[in-house]
C-alpha cells in the first residue's frame, strides 16, 4: 500500500516573497495548500504603547516606521486627528503641500508594490523600472524633507519645510515623464499572456467577503465597491480635486493589479492639479502652542492610505501625551482574508495571492 | 583525424589523445560557460538599467566570474547533517557528466567534431535525460522541504518536455532521412530547416528553454517560491556543478539549435568566405541571446500551467508539425 501524508511546510520569516518577516505554516499535500497558519508579530514594536509616553509631535517619526512605504499617509493620519481634536485651521499653503507629498508618496508605494509583485511572479525587469520612477519621486520627496522613507515632515498644525526653490517645478515635469514610463510598463506587463494567466481568477474573493473582512483600498475597489475616503469621506482639500476611484468588478489578483495601476493614474491627475493650483505664498504652519494639548475627549479619523483604510483614534485627558493611541492600519486587516484565500491554492499562487494583498510588514506588526 | 581514431583499434595512445582532446574541449566550454555568464549579466543589465559586473578585470568585468568560481572554490563545503551523504554527494556529478557528454556529438563545423555518431541527435536526448536524475536526487538527498519540491518540479517538467522537444525534431529528421548531425546540417545546404519547418522550430526552442529550466519555466529553482528549489541546500562548489551544468546545457542546447535549424556552418549566400566556425558562433550567439532576452522580459508560469501548456499545447503542435513536414517535403523537397 502506498502510504501518503501531508507536509508541514515554513514559509518565512526568512523568504524571499513575504515581503519582510511574515511567516506561514502551510499544510501541504504534494503542492497543494490544505491549511495556513499565518503568524505574525516578527517586526512588533509596540508604537501604540509607546506613543503613551510620548508628546504628540514626538509621536509622528514613529508612524513613519509603521507603513514606511507610505510614510506620509502615516504622518497625516496622526496630525489630522490632533487638529481635529484642537479644531486646527490649516494654512492652504501647508494643504498643497501635503496633498503634494501624500500623492507622490502613494504613486511611489504602488510602484514598489508593482515591481516586488512582479518580482514574485518571476519577471525581474519590471522591478528596476518601478524603482527607477519611484526613486525620482523619493528624490523629490528627499528634497523637500531631507529623508529618503522615514520623513518626519509633517507637524500637527502644517508641515515642517516650506518648498524649495523649483521643487514645484520638478513635480510638473514629472508628472508627463511618470505617464510615459507608466504606459511603458503596460506595454510590457499588463498584456503579458504568462502574467495574466498567473493573476487572473487567483485569489478571488466576493464583495460581500470583502466587506466581511473588513478590507479595504484596492483589495476591497477590486469586487467593484468604489469606495474611497478621499472622495467619500473627503478631508484635507481633496474635495478641489477631480479625480476617479477605479473600480474592478472580477475580485480577483488581476483586479487588484488593474485597480492599482489605474490609482497611480488618478494620483497623477492629483498632483498635477495640485501644482497648478498650489499657492504662490503663504504660511505653511498654523498657530500652535509650544506645548500641543488637545481638550479631553476622544476622536477617531480615517483616511486613505495607498494599502486602504488608515485610522487613528486618540483618547486624550488634556494632558501632553496621549492616554491611548490605536491605528487602524490597513494592512493588518487586509491580511485577515489570506488563510481562507490559500486553501486549495496551489504554492505558486500563495506569493500571488499575498503579494497581491499589498501588505508592508511594519504595518501589519505596528 | 578524428575517423581515422575513430575506426583504428584502441591503445595507450588512442586514450592519451582523446583526453587530451577531451580537455581541450572542457577548457573551452568552461571558457564559453565563463563569457556566457559574463554576457547574462551584462546584457540582463542593460536590460535593467543596471551596469552589470564592473569591477574584477576593467571596465567590462571581464574576470567577474573568474574571481565568483574562484570564491566558490574556497567556500567551506556544507552538507546538511541529515541529508543522505552518498546521494548528496553524488548528485552534482550525475548532473554534470551528461551536459558534458552530449558535446561530443555535436559538430562546430565541417571539420571540427569529436565523434561522427550516426545517430547524433537520438544520443543527444538520451544522454540529457541523465540530468533529470541528478536534479530529482539532489532535490531528495537534500532532506529540505523547498528542495524535495524543487526536485520534483523539475523532473515533472523534464520529462513532459522532453517530449514535445523530440517530436518536434522528427520534421527535421524528416528532411535530411537521418539522426547524424552533420548529415542534418549537410541537408541545409540550400535552405535552413527553420524555414521549412518554423512550426517545429518554435515548438523546439519553447521546449529547450524548458529543458534548460530558465525563465519562464525556471520553475524547479523559482526564487521567489522556493527559495532556490533542489539546490536550496547546495553550496560551494556542488552548488557551482549545478550552475555549470545549467550553463553548459546552454551551451550545447544553442549548439544543438544552430545545427537543426540554422543550417550549422553553412554560411548564408554570397558570405560564404567567412568561415564555417564563425558562422557557427554568430548563429549560436543569436540563440544566446534570445534566451537571455527572454530571460529579461518574461514572467515565470506555474507548475500546474506549465505542464498544460506542454501536454495540450506543445505536444499537438509538435505532432502537426510531423505531418506539415511531410507535406512540404512532398512539395519541395523532392
Amino acid at each position: 500500500m502506498i502510504r501518503t501524508e501531508e507536509m508541514l511546510l515554513n514559509v518565512g520569516p526568512q523568504h524571499p516573497s513575504t515581503h519582510g518577516v511574515f511567516r506561514i505554516v502551510l499544510k501541504i499535500d504534494g503542492e497543494t495548500i490544505i491549511e495556513a497558519q499565518p503568524v505574525i508579530g516578527y517586526l512588533h514594536r509596540g508604537t501604540e504603547k509607546l506613543a503613551e509616553n510620548l508628546q504628540y509631535t514626538q509621536i509622528i517619526p514613529y508612524t513613519d516606521r509603521m507603513d514606511y512605504l507610505a510614510a506620509m499617509t502615516n504622518n497625516y493620519v496622526i496630525c489630522h486627528a490632533v487638529e481635529t481634536m484642537m479644531n486646527l485651521e490649516i494654512p492652504e499653503r501647508a494643504e498643497y503641500l501635503r496633498v503634494l507629498v501624500m500623492e507622490l508618496g502613494r504613486i511611489a508605494s504602488h510602484l514598489v508594490w508593482f515591481g516586488t509583485y512582479l518580482l514574485d511572479i518571476g519577471a525581474m525587469s519590471p522591478f528596476l523600472y518601478a524603482f527607477r520612477e519611484r526613486e525620482a519621486i523619493i528624490g523629490l520627496l528627499n528634497e523637500i524633507s531631507g529623508a529618503r522613507l522615514t520623513f518626519n515632515y509633517m507637524r500637527i498644525g502644517g508641515v515642517k519645510w516650506d518648498a524649495p526653490e523649483g521643487w514645484i517645478e520638478k513635480i510638473r515635469e514629472f508628472v508627463p515623464y511618470m505617464r510615459e514610463q507608466l504606459s511603458g510598463y503596460h506595454d510590457l506587463v499588463s498584456g503579458n499572456e504568462i502574467f495574466l494567466n498567473r493573476v487572473k481568477g487567483v485569489g478571488l474573493y466576493s464583495k460581500e467577503e470583502a466587506l466581511d473582512y473588513s478590507l479595504s483600498g484596492a483589495n476591497l475597489r477590486c469586487t467593484g465597491i468604489s469606495w474611497d475616503l478621499r472622495k467619500d469621506e473627503s478631508y484635507s482639500i481633496y474635495d478641489r480635486f477631480s479625480f476617479d476611484v477605479p473600480a474592478f468588478d472580477s475580485g480577483d489578483a488581476w483586479a487588484r493589479y488593474q485597480c492599482r495601476m489605474a490609482e497611480i493614474e488618478e494620483s497623477l491627475k492629483i498632483v498635477e492639479q495640485a501644482v497648478e493650483q498650489f499657492p504662490e505664498n503663504g504660511e505653511i504652519m498654523a498657530k500652535v502652542p509650544k506645548i500641543i494639548k488637545p481638550p479631553k475627549g476622544e476622536a477617531y479619523v480615517r483616511i486613505e492610505s495607498p494599502r486602504g483604510e488608515i485610522g487613528c483614534y486618540i483618547a486624550s485627558e488634556g494632558k501632553k501625551e496621549p492616554y491611548r493611541l490605536k491605528f487602524r492600519r490597513p494592512s493588518f486587516y487586509n491580511l485577515q482574508i489570506l488563510p481562507k484565500l490559500l486553501v486549495g491554492e496551489n504554492i505558486s499562487n500563495l506569493i500571488t495571492i499575498l503579494g497581491g494583498i499589498d501588505i508592508v510588514l511594519g504595518e501589519v506588526d505596528g | 583525424m578524428m575517423n581515422h581514431l575513430l575506426s583504428s583499434p584502441p591503445g595507450w595512445i588512442h586514450a592519451a589523445i582523446f583526453f587530451g582532446l577531451g580537455a581541450c574541449l572542457l577548457v573551452i566550454v568552461l571558457g564559453f560557460v565563463t563569457y556566457a555568464i559574463l554576457a547574462e549579466r551584462k546584457v540582463l543589465g542593460f536590460m535593467q538599467l543596471r551596469p552589470g559586473p564592473n569591477r574584477v578585470g576593467g571596465r567590462f568585468g571581464l574576470l567577474q566570474t573568474v574571481a565568483d568560481v574562484l570564491k566558490l572554490l574556497i567556500k567551506e563545503d556544507t552538507i546538511p547533517k541529515l541529508a543522505d551523504k552518498p546521494l548528496f554527494i553524488l548528485a552534482p556529478v550525475l548532473a554534470f557528466a551528461p551536459a558534458f557528454m552530449v558535446l561530443a556529438a555535436i559538430p562546430f563545423s565541417e571539420h571540427l567534431k569529436f565523434s561522427d555518431l550516426s545517430i547524433g541527435l537520438l544520443y543527444y536526448i538520451a544522454i540529457s535525460g541523465i540530468t533529470t536524475v541528478g536534479i530529482l536526487m539532489a532535490g531528495w538527498a537534500s532532506n529540505n522541504k523547498y528542495s524535495l519540491l524543487g526536485g520534483m518540479r523539475s523532473a515533472a517538467q523534464m520529462i513532459s518536455y522532453e517530449i514535445p522537444l523530440v517530436i518536434s525534431v522528427i520534421g527535421v529528421i524528416l528532411f535530411s532521412g537521418s539522426l547524424n548531425l552533420t548529415d542534418i546540417v549537410n541537408g541545409q545546404e540550400k535552405v535552413a530547416y527553420i524555414f521549412l519547418s518554423p512550426l517545429g522550430f518554435i515548438v523546439f526552442f519553447i521546449s529547450s528553454i524548458a529543458e534548460l529550466n530558465r525563465t519562464p519555466f525556471d520553475l524547479p529553482e523559482a526564487e521567489s517560491e522556493l527559495v532556490a528549489g533542489y539546490h536550496v541546500e547546495y553550496s560551494g562548489f556542488r552548488w557551482a556543478f549545478f550552475m555549470l551544468t545549467e550553463y553548459v546545457y546552454l551551451f550545447a542546447m544553442a549548439a544543438l539549435t544552430t545545427v537543426l535549424f540554422l543550417g550549422g556552418w553553412k554560411p548564408i549566400p554570397f558570405l560564404g568566405f567567412i568561415p564555417g566556425i564563425i558562422w557557427f558562433a554568430l548563429k549560436f550567439s543569436v540563440i544566446v541571446f534570445f534566451m537571455i532576452w527572454i530571460r529579461g522580459t518574461m514572467p515565470r508560469l506555474r507548475a500546474d500551467q506549465l505542464m498544460e501548456f506542454a501536454w495540450k499545447v506543445l505536444l499537438p503542435v509538435a505532432l502537426l508539425n510531423i505531418f506539415v513536414s511531410a507535406v512540404v517535403k512532398e512539395l519541395f523537397l523532392r
